[in-house]
């Protein structure tokens, strides 16, 4: 259980393996941040218990956007199921349209096209780059520095207008279906993305000086919010997070995928865990996809097949089996678990992103004595995507 | 921390001076992208109404509903999608499944209104502002999520199949028939137009799941000849299947073949549970003429408890399915299947009998309840030209019967097959198979009225003619067949210019000074059959309807005016093996009305 070092005086009493809260005792009192809250990620809320401005106890709410995706999946034929699996993480939603795909390609035996290859991966990190692109100044933004989330706004509305014209969709792009993708690149894309990705070196420079050197900024982060080494295997840390504590972890390294092998890149490793390495990691991430967008975009053919045949999709059965297909996402691996019973519906499709593991795992034991100031900040350093948790 | 960290974030104030990007674009009309999800528009008179839309839009955002100005037809079933957008996602998997392509989304992306109801709405119909906008999403190209093309048939190549009369389309195998059947949608459009109604999707259904038993008992629900049928049918579901827009109809006729030619007769009555369970009921039923419709008849007539006979004239059943249908076609053998099946039943059948000389209608009209007749089209038609009274000319039908009986006939050196039509390229393609098998080198012209863009063949049936040698010839009006000491030398013809007038009606043009003479020693007249309907006595003339056209008028139970005399067949529709099928079903259900009345 809870280990305090410092004066536990003030603190709850343990009993029984429980905390012994008394409200009534007027030493602590209950903060629910969220669901509403503009420090929070999404529709999550954190219930806190404080006494002074300390945390003594907190507890993850979710379900605020339960629709049940997982279930509703199981009511469709596989093709159907694209544009519903995107909805599980909405700011970064291809990894799902991925995972997804690769699952009914895995059981059904087919394999996509290289053409279809080269433009799941480019879609990849140009989604990594949608999320990153605000979510890495929105470390800032948690403590007020709210300018360089506006400039990430801006970049990334660039690149929505990429995703736009590949796509026909801004938000959600519904573009890698089973079998393959809905098109390739149209005239002249290359050279917008280039001028958009030019921009986002820019704004790479930019949130170095305004947020990463900035005396406040670090005074807030560094040494704060740390994951010690030992939770990582313990809580299934993967991804940056597990990086700032110095594991290498990526998937796109340790089990490639699509055209990722053919990438030259390294992941950028950490050492101290604490908000300040972990932002960190994400920013040199960001720099990390530009480089691999403009080494696709270099190496991909121009031309070529975008689907694979498959059956009917309109009553494609799918033999019976079970797969597991994983990606890394902007928050480290992301996988779907589908299992099939050689019916025209899925069986059954489990979602295993990391977000349940930071913002209820974690984030609970972080808290504990966190200065209430501080609870956003951790909370958005662990990057978390609420919807994933309650597919 | 250093003296850095405090005064590089002022940079942000470099900023200041730059263009502000935020500001302006609310109040600029930005159009969506060229490949953008925007609002629906359709194509209303593409758009076939097949409903693959409807069914692939997992948020049910979509209602096949009647507009007003469409009407049902062959092809259309006069429904087109109305989209909901309180549902739509605009994920356009119903663009990407069109059959036809006529749906497709816009770029338009804003839309106002105070009546939430508006929303619902009916692409192409109701008029809006970006019906004509020519950008948003399309169905990439290549791109199909399900295959346009069909499984070919594989058939014997024209060397190994010209001389002889083995049927040489060989048949799906079980992963073609499987594949093929993939291809289908399920929209039923074909079932709207197969004369029949046949659930062809459900029997495709069937072979996709592999449960052919499941598929047989679907067929014989609307017709008991598949055999014959998945091998000859005209099939008209194939030109209004929704796939055809898209690439290749579905073979829906081969795999109708698929799955009789999987399952033995011996297994039929277990299959179907039929011959146990027929309660027999006291009345009788006279068939005349073993033909599809009265097979079909004797068929339904039988399950509903009745005692049926066939009366036949010729020493086998099948009508002209046996004795005009070549057996490269359609072998006897599979015939037999079919006819074998309804006989075990319980089903009378006596041969050599001709109704209007050996027992004559009246006398059945008496001993049966009702009769029933599907007497076909079995004269011959003449063109009438000089020379056409020579002794080596000959009708199609009659060659073809004669072929069928195992009769040997005359086979000339140089052969002139006059029509443009099936029976003509089948009589052309059988003359071929016997110039071959005498030894004679293949000489066989056929030539119609018809130029080859509108001869009534089949293309495939033009094709396949001349990969066996033999010479299509068309557009050319028959003068007359010139004849040398009592010898046939040729036919003389005159260049045909149009074949219809401008009202569509038959009216042939010629041009008289383009002629072309086409030598022969034998001639074929292949232009249509006559029916022979001197059964019907001049007594029971008067109580049964004519046309003016000089058909018996029925009602849509395929009754004429004398009350127990149904007709159907050739003589009332078609002509083909299908109709007669239905009319069969329909008569039986009639007579069934008629006697329990
Ligand atoms: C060469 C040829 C090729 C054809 N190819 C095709 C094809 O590929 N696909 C297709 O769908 N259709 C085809 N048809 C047409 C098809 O065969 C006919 O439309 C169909 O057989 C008509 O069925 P029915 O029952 O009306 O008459 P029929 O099949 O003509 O049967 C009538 C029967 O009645 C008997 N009969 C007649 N008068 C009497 C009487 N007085 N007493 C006793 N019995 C009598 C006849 O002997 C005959 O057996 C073809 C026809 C011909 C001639
Ligand atoms: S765009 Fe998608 S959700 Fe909308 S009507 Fe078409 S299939 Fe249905
Ligand atoms: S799929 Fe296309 S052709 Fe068929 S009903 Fe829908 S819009 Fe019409
Ligand atoms: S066979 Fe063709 S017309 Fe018939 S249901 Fe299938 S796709 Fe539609």
């Amino acid at each position: 259980m809870l280990k305090f070092e410092q004066d536990r005086s003030k603190f709850p009493e343990e009993k029984d393996g429980k905390l012994e809260i008394d409200l009534d005792s007027q030493k602590f009192i209950k903060i629910w941040q969220g669901p509403n809250h503009p420090g929070i990620t999404g529709n999550m809320a954190l219930e806190l218990t404080v006494s002074g401005d300390e945390v003594v106890e907190s507890k993850t709410h979710v379900g605020y956007l339960h629709r049940g995706f997982e279930k509703l999946m199981e009511r469709r034929k596989f093709i159907q199921c694209f544009p519903i699996c995107i909805r599980m993480c909405v700011p970064e939603p291809d990894i799902n349209e991925y995972c997804l795909a690769a699952s009914v390609e895995d059981l059904a035996g087919i394999e996509v096209p290289d053409m279809a290859k080269w433009l799941r991966t480019l879609v990849l990190e140009m989604a990594r780059l949608v999320i990153l692109l605000r979510g890495v100044p929105g470390q800032g933004g948690t403590m007020s520095l709210g300018m360089g989330v506006q400039w990430g706004v801006y970049v990334r509305d660039l690149m929505i207008d990429r995703f736009e014209e590949l796509t026909g969709g801004r938000v959600y792009h519904m573009y890698i279906a089973p079998g393959g993708v809905r098109g390739l690149l149209p005239e002249g894309f290359k050279g917008r993305m280039e001028e958009v990705l030019k921009k986002i070196d820019e704004f790479v420079v930019d949130i170095d000086n305004l947020m990463f050197s900035n005396a406040v900024f670090k005074k807030r982060t560094k040494g704060i919010g740390v994951i010690k080494p030992e939770w990582i295997e313990q809580y299934s840390v993967v991804g940056p997070n597990a990086r700032a504590a110095g594991i290498n972890r990526d998937v796109r390294k340790d089990y490639p995928y699509l055209m990722y092998d053919k990438l030259d890149f390294e992941s950028y490793v950490g050492k101290d865990s604490d908000i300040y390495t972990r932002s960190r990691v994400r920013w040199h991430d960001l720099q990390t996809s530009v480089d691999m967008i403009r080494q696709i975009m270099a190496k991909m053919p121009n031309k070529g097949d975008i689907r694979a045949k498959t059956p009917n999709v309109l009553h494609w059965k799918i033999p019976k089996g079970e797969t597991y297909q994983r990606l890394e996402s902007s928050r480290g691996e992301y996988g779907f678990y589908m299992v099939t019973d050689g019916s025209a519906y899925p069986r059954r499709i489990n979602l295993r992103g990391p977000s349940y593991n930071s913002a209820v795992l974690l984030l609970e034991k972080m808290l504990v004595n966190a200065n209430i100031s501080d609870v956003s900040s951790m909370m958005v350093s662990l990057a978390t995507c609420p919807p994933e948790i309650e597919r | 921390m250093s003296l850095k960290d405090v005064l590089l974030p002022f940079l942000a104030w470099g900023k200041v001076f730059k263009n502000p990007v935020t500001i302006k674009d609310p109040f600029n009309d930005r159009p969506g992208s060229a490949r953008y999800r925007g609002f629906h528009k359709n194509d209303i008179e593409a758009c076939i109404g097949c409903g693959a839309c409807e069914e692939i839009c997992q948020n049910a955002a979509i209602d096949m509903v009647p507009v007003k100005g469409i009407e049902t037809k062959d092809g259309d079933s006069g429904l087109r999608p109305m989209v909901d957008y309180g549902r739509c996602c605009w994920c356009a998997l119903c663009v990407d499944v069109c059959s036809t392509n006529s749906l497709n989304l816009s770029n338009e992306y804003t839309w106002v209104e105070n009546d939430p109801d508006k929303f619902r709405y009916i692409p192409g119909v109701d008029k809006k502002d970006w019906d004509n906008n020519e950008l948003g999403w399309k169905k990439p190209e290549n791109y199909d999520l399900n295959e346009p093309f069909r499984i070919q048939m594989e058939e014997l190549k024209p060397e190994k199949r010209d001389s002889s009369f083995i049927e040489f389309v060989k048949g799906y195998s079980k992963e073609q028939a499987e594949a093929e059947a993939d291809r289908c949608i399920d929209c039923g459009l074909c079932t709207a137009t197969c004369p029949a109604h046949m659930a062809i999707p459900e029997y495709i259904k069937a072979i996709r799941n592999d449960d052919l038993e499941e598929g047989l008992r679907i067929m014989y629900e609307t017709n008991p000849l598949p055999e014959i049928c998945g091998r000859i049918c005209t099939h008209k579901c194939e030109t209004v299947c929704a796939m055809g827009h898209k690439g290749d109809a579905l073979s829906i006729r081969w795999l109708k073949r698929y799955i009789a030619d999987q399952i033995p007769e011996s297994k039929y009555k277990d299959i179907l549970n039929q011959g146990n369970d027929i309660s027999p009921k006291s009345k009788k039923i006279a068939i005349i003429g073993s033909g599809p419709a009265g097979l079909s008849a004797a068929y339904y007539l039988t399950n509903l408890g009745y005692k049926t006979k066939i009366f036949e004239a010729l020493p086998e059943a099948g009508g002209m399915m046996r004795y005009g249908i070549p057996e490269y076609r359609l072998p006897y053998d599979q015939i037999d299947k079919d006819v074998k099946y309804i006989l075990s039943l319980g089903v009378e059948i006596e041969y050599n009998i001709k109704i209007g000389k050996d027992i004559s209608l009246e006398e059945l009209g008496k001993e049966y309840d009702a009769v029933f007749a599907g007497t076909g089209l079995h004269l011959g038609r003449s063109t009438r030209i000089p020379g056409a009274e020579h002794e080596n000319v000959y009708f199609a039908t009659d060659l073809l019967r004669e072929i069928s009986l195992g009769n040997d006939i005359h086979v000339g050196n140089k052969i002139v097959v006059i029509g443009g039509g099936n029976v003509a390229m089948d009589i052309t393609r059988s003359l071929v198979r016997l110039q071959n098998q005498k030894n004679i080198k293949v000489d066989v012209t056929a030539t119609s009225l018809e130029s080859e863009d509108i001869m009534p063949a089949d293309r495939e049936e033009i094709d396949e003619s001349r990969e066996e040698k033999a010479i299509i010839d068309p557009g050319w009006g028959p003068k007359e067949i010139e004849i040398k000491d009592g010898k046939i030398k040729g036919l003389r013809t005159i260049k045909c210019l149009s074949v219809f007038d401008d009202e569509g009606r038959f009216n042939p043009k010629f041009d008289e000074k383009d002629k072309k003479f086409f030598e022969a020693d034998m001639v074929v007249e292949s232009i249509g059959q006559g029916m022979d309907l001197t059964y019907i006595s001049e007594d029971i003339k008067t109580m049964v309807k004519f046309s003016d056209r000089g058909r018996i008028i029925v009602n849509k139970d395929f009754q004429s005016s004398l009350d127990w005399f149904f007709v159907g067949g050739d003589i009332i529709e078609g002509p083909d093996v299908i109709h007669g099928i239905a009319n069969g079903h329909k008569a039986a259900k009639g007579i069934d009305k008629f006697l329990n009345k």
